[in-house]
């Protein structure tokens, strides 16, 4: 019983979605929407138990006393902070909420993501290390792009950019759609499994 | 037979309880807007190419799959990034340091997602087998209860239900950058022995792969995102590549049914390689009714 009605629902609300890609009909697709509206509310509601890990990950943490004790006390008081303001105050433009979540918030995620340029840099250097045959090709074909796409490649030769337009939009794009091809049939092939119920490893072993 | 009953029950209620909300919803008055443009159709005549397409994909699954059944041996070409994973696990165990499994940054709706939490249950039985802890971050809470089910049955698999740790199924926040720094924390601080990147993966997927290769983790990623799998075939030892996520499952597990549906997709691919090039063919000819007839409004 612990599988069949997991199953059955995923069979069901599979199929269903399925079926609303090819029926227009309003009544139809209201249903679906109504459907999808539960899920929203399904997510926010799953909001608390991402709350009560957090929670409960970082108090058994701090009671067996470990060495980043410290960390996980200013996490959890800033989750209460945070969760306090945002309900006694509210979220909206002005709020203290607004306030931090701009102040501190903000610029912390813009300095992980400027962390991105330093990564390139590195990982580039290892890519572009000619080891072999393969290697070669995407180090020197990497250098014509580059040089394409910037004023010295035309000084160079004035149909620079045209050729590097080129790599991009032909051989490089027939790789990635043969990929994509590749991925969409796996993703249908995985929906199928699922809907129908031949994968079930999510759901136990038989 | 009583299991069969019992499924035929639960299908009638479920199908009932479907049914008797959808004739609630049907018969709510609809807003004013939608009236105007309210569509009596029970199919759209634009679609039909992709509903026949999905049809044909349907039947060579699942006429491989009832092939698979009778016996027929279905050959499934090495996949070297997940032969790697037992190494993976194997060395994490000799280091004893734990495990690292990322399942990307995207909701359960995220195909990818759903593949990699199958992965999870594979990955969660082998680790449960060499008694190794296996850490796994979660972005989105609804990941959450999911990832802890895969894990926890696959360690049941393994006939070691009481190894699971649920506190190593670890939401860290829904942000993605600061899911990624959370996860930096993590390889920096534990120190896992491997780092497995499986899933959905964005603008974080360098992040993690830099850091990972800094601490000298054996490293194996798979995504269908293909702007991110550049970064990850640079920065890790192994990748799976589009497809070779969601053949992860038949891959590790070599059930006869799933290995059908592998083969089903497969044929299913040589019939697109075909039609590209009959395509190309035709449209060298100025003929266009074949490339027209794949359009989808």
């Amino acid at each position: 019983m612990r599988k069949e009605v997991p199953l059955i629902i995923t069979f069901l609300a599979g199929a269903f979605f399925i079926a609303d890609y090819f029926v227009p009909h309003t009544g139809f697709s209201h249903i679906a929407e109504t459907i999808n509206g539960w899920t929203i509310i399904v997510i926010t509601f799953a909001y608390v138990l991402g709350v009560a890990n957090v929670t409960r990950v970082n108090l058994d943490y701090i009671q067996r006393k470990g060495k980043d004790t410290p960390y996980k006390i200013i996490l959890l008081i800033c989750l209460l902070f945070m969760m306090t303001v945002g309900i006694v105050w509210g979220i909206a433009e002005g709020t203290i909420f607004d306030w931090f979540f701009i102040n501190i918030y903000v610029p912390m995620q813009s300095m992980m993501f400027a962390l991105l340029a330093f990564y390139i840099a590195s990982a580039a250097f290892r890519a572009f290390r000619i080891r072999s045959t393969q290697a070669a090709l995407l180090a020197i074909t990497a250098v014509l792009v580059m040089i394409g796409r910037v004023p010295i490649g035309e000084a160079i030769w004035k149909d620079f950019s045209n050729f590097a337009e080129w790599i991009m939009n032909v051989p490089q794009l027939a790789g990635k759609r043969a990929i994509l091809i590749g991925a969409a049939l796996g993703a249908i092939s995985t929906g199928l499994k699922v809907i129908v119920g031949l994968e079930r490893t999510h759901l136990g072993a038989d | 037979m009583r299991t069969l009953s019992k499924t035929k029950i639960w299908s009638l209620v479920c199908i009932l309880v479907l049914i008797s909300l959808g004739l609630a919803i049907a018969q709510e008055p609809a807003p004013a807007q939608t009236q105007s443009t309210s569509d009596s159709r029970w199919f759209d005549d634009n679609r039909w190419n992709v509903f026949l397409t999905l049809v044909i994909i349907f039947f060579l699954i699942i006429y491989f799959i009832e092939k698979a059944k009778k016996g027929k041996n279905l050959f499934v070409r090495r996949i070297a990034g997940l032969d790697a994973i037992e190494e993976a696990v194997g060395r994490a165990t000799e280091m004893g340091k734990p495990i690292l499994y990322v399942p990307g940054i995207d909701d359960m709706n995220n195909i990818q997602t759903v593949a990699s939490m199958i992965i999870l249950g594979n990955v969660a039985r082998t680790v449960a087998q060499y008694d190794t802890p296996l850490i796994v971050p979660i972005r989105l809470p609804f990941v959450l209860p999911v990832a802890e089910e895969s894990v926890k049955q696959g360690y049941m698999a393994a006939g070691r239900p009481e190894a699971f740790q649920k506190d190593n199924i670890r939401f860290i926040s829904d942000e993605q950058f600061a899911y990624a720094a959370g996860i930096n924390g993590i390889m920096l601080r534990e120190r896992p022995a491997a780092n497995l990147f499986l899933g959905s993966f964005f603008a974080e997927s360098l992040v993690l792969a830099e850091t990972g290769f800094s601490t000298g983790a054996i490293q194996v990623a798979g995504t269908a995102n293909i702007h991110q799998l550049p970064f990850f075939v640079v920065a890790c030892d192994y990748t799976l590549i589009g497809e070779e996520l969601f053949a992860a499952s038949a891959y590790l597990s070599r059930e006869p049914k799933l290995l059908g549906a592998l083969k089903g997709s497969d044929y299913a691919k040589g019939i697109i390689l075909a039609a590209l090039i009959l395509g190309a063919i035709l449209i060298s000819f100025n003929v266009e009714w074949f490339k027209d007839w794949f359009f989808v409004e």
